[in-house]
């Protein structure tokens, strides 16, 4: 079968203009599938460009080389050449993001926060609440947080916000950047699970997970960064 | 947002000087229905003058704009009549003026200011219009017991937030809008921002948001335009613009952004 998800010569690299031009390289010749029902997991010491890989298939960074292949529905989509709009479709419809931080938006309340993407994928907002406040309910998030903007939120409740902002949606692609770093225990147990089912439904999912034991129970395979360090990248 | 229809609108190679002055040069894209495209860029970048060309309140020294009409016919905008620009604009298109008191008639009642776009397109019964400006005021959160005094008595908030609801209440597929937060307090301006993006999505507006804040670009807009010195400098996906500026000016712009 296809991957859902391939990368071919995929080259990121910055240059920090505001410091004299310097020339960042990040990753170079960054090759790999993900199939349907798969995780993988990228690793690699902070600072190799796990991130800025995810970010690339995301849209959220340009790629300087190479193709970021997206197969759906029988059409594929290469991410590192596709307009705005193109992303923003695969966005609602293909791929999704669990970001490190949650980007709160001011007077939103969190179960908006996570419905936000069902309501944009054209599911009624009362349906898209209720599906909301049962992935919220599942990481013990307090009822009586979800009236309220999630910016006073603690570090882990803001994270397992946007956890459910993520897996709310069934997109076939999801990426996963470091979403248990502020967990405890019993809930990186849950999002493990979440994982797990998610992956029997189907999706193909790259992921960044710094803890070992989550890593072992939700990724089929390790993808070692620094194999596609770019040459001058430390 | 729709996919395959043809754009609402579409700028081609806009330029326009004053005199021997660069207002812009060569400014092209297309927005959709739908779309909200931010163009973001200090004082003197041209932001305010592609705004006024677009809206057809200048005339280009070169290149067009073309829009999509509710017959679904483009047109080139400056083959268009006076009347059938100024029926557009009464219509289809709405104008936010970073200044409320420019988009308002500050001495009637804020009834009547909601009511007055109603009746430019033909409604007459005194009871749906009055009705249909309550609902307006509610929805963009203002007591709808003010409704009989004028915006002169109001807040700064209050009046932008009434100058929203006289530009939506036709119904108008694109919006322009100038600075919309510019001159507010920062409660007032997340307030107003988060009416505008909820607004924005519900009604599937196209939008040109004029603004220097990018914070304000963030939250709205699909796409975003970095201006300087009159041309377009960047060009993109909004948040691939704001997290991976290519540009030395775009990344000296991000930048200098405070973080909260």
């Amino acid at each position: 079968m296809e991957p859902l998800l391939q990368l071919t010569g995929v080259a990121k690299s910055f240059t920090m203009h505001l410091q004299g031009g310097i020339w960042l390289p990040v990753v170079a010749n960054v090759e790999f599938a993900v199939a349907s029902s798969e995780c993988v997991a990228l690793a690699g010491p902070s600072g190799t460009g796990k991130s800025s890989v995810l970010k690339m298939i995301f849209g959220n960074y340009r790629c300087d080389a190479g193709e970021i292949l997206v197969r759906r529905d029988g059409e594929t989509i290469d991410v590192a050449r596709a307009g705005p709009r193109a992303i923003l479709k695969l966005r609602r419809t293909t791929i999704g993001y669990v970001s490190q931080f949650l980007r709160a938006v001011p007077r939103v309340a969190a179960l908006d926060v996570v419905a936000e993407p069902l309501v944009a994928a054209g599911v009624g907002r009362e349906a898209a609440r209720m599906r909301a406040g049962d992935l919220l309910a599942r990481l013990n998030v307090p009822e009586r947080l979800w009236g309220l903007p999630p910016a006073t939120f603690s570090g882990g409740e803001q994270q397992r916000v946007n956890i459910a902002r993520g897996f709310l949606p069934d997109l076939p692609i999801l990426l996963l950047d470091e979403p248990t770093a502020s967990l405890d225990a019993a809930n990186r147990a849950i999002v493990v699970d979440l994982i797990n089912e998610k992956k029997k439904r189907g999706t193909a999912i790259a992921s960044i997970v710094h803890d070992d034991d989550v890593r072992t129970r939700a990724a089929d395979r390790v993808i070692d960064i620094t194999r596609f360090a770019a040459s001058g990248a430390g | 947002m729709s996919e395959t229809a043809a754009p609402l609108l579409i700028a081609e190679g806009l330029t326009k000087y004053y005199g021997r002055q660069l207002g812009c040069r060569d400014v092209s894209f297309s927005l959709h229905e739908g779309e909200v495209l931010a163009v973001v860029g200090e004082s003197g970048s041209g932001k305010t003058t592609l705004l006024q060309l677009l809206s057809t309140q200048l005339a280009p020294n070169a290149g067009y704009v073309r829009y999509r009409l509710r017959d679904g016919v483009t047109r080139d905008l400056a083959d268009l009549s006076e009347a059938e620009r100024r029926f557009l604009f009464r219509t289809d298109w709405g104008y936010v003026h970073q200044d409320a008191a420019l988009g308002l008639r500050m001495s009637v009642s804020a009834g009547a200011n909601v009511g007055e776009r109603l009746m430019a397109v033909g409604w007459r019964h005194y009871g749906r219009i009055r009705g249909t400006a309550v609902q307006w005021l509610d929805r963009v959160e203002i007591d709808t017991g003010r409704i009989d005094d004028p915006p002169i008595t109001y807040s700064g908030g209050m009046r932008q937030r009434l100058q929203i609801a006289r530009n939506l209440v036709t119904q108008p597929r694109l919006v322009f809008m100038d600075e919309p937060t510019g001159g507010l307090d920062v409660s007032v301006q997340a307030r107003l921002l988060d009416l505008l993006r909820g607004l924005v999505t519900e009604l599937g507006l196209a939008a040109v948001i004029v603004t220097h804040d990018l914070a304000v670009a963030r939250l709205l807009s699909h796409r975003i335009m970095v201006m300087k010195g009159g041309e377009v400098i960047e060009h993109g996906l909004t948040d691939q613009v704001l997290d991976d500026p290519r540009e030395p000016y775009s990344q000296l712009l991000v930048s200098s952004i405070l973080p909260a």
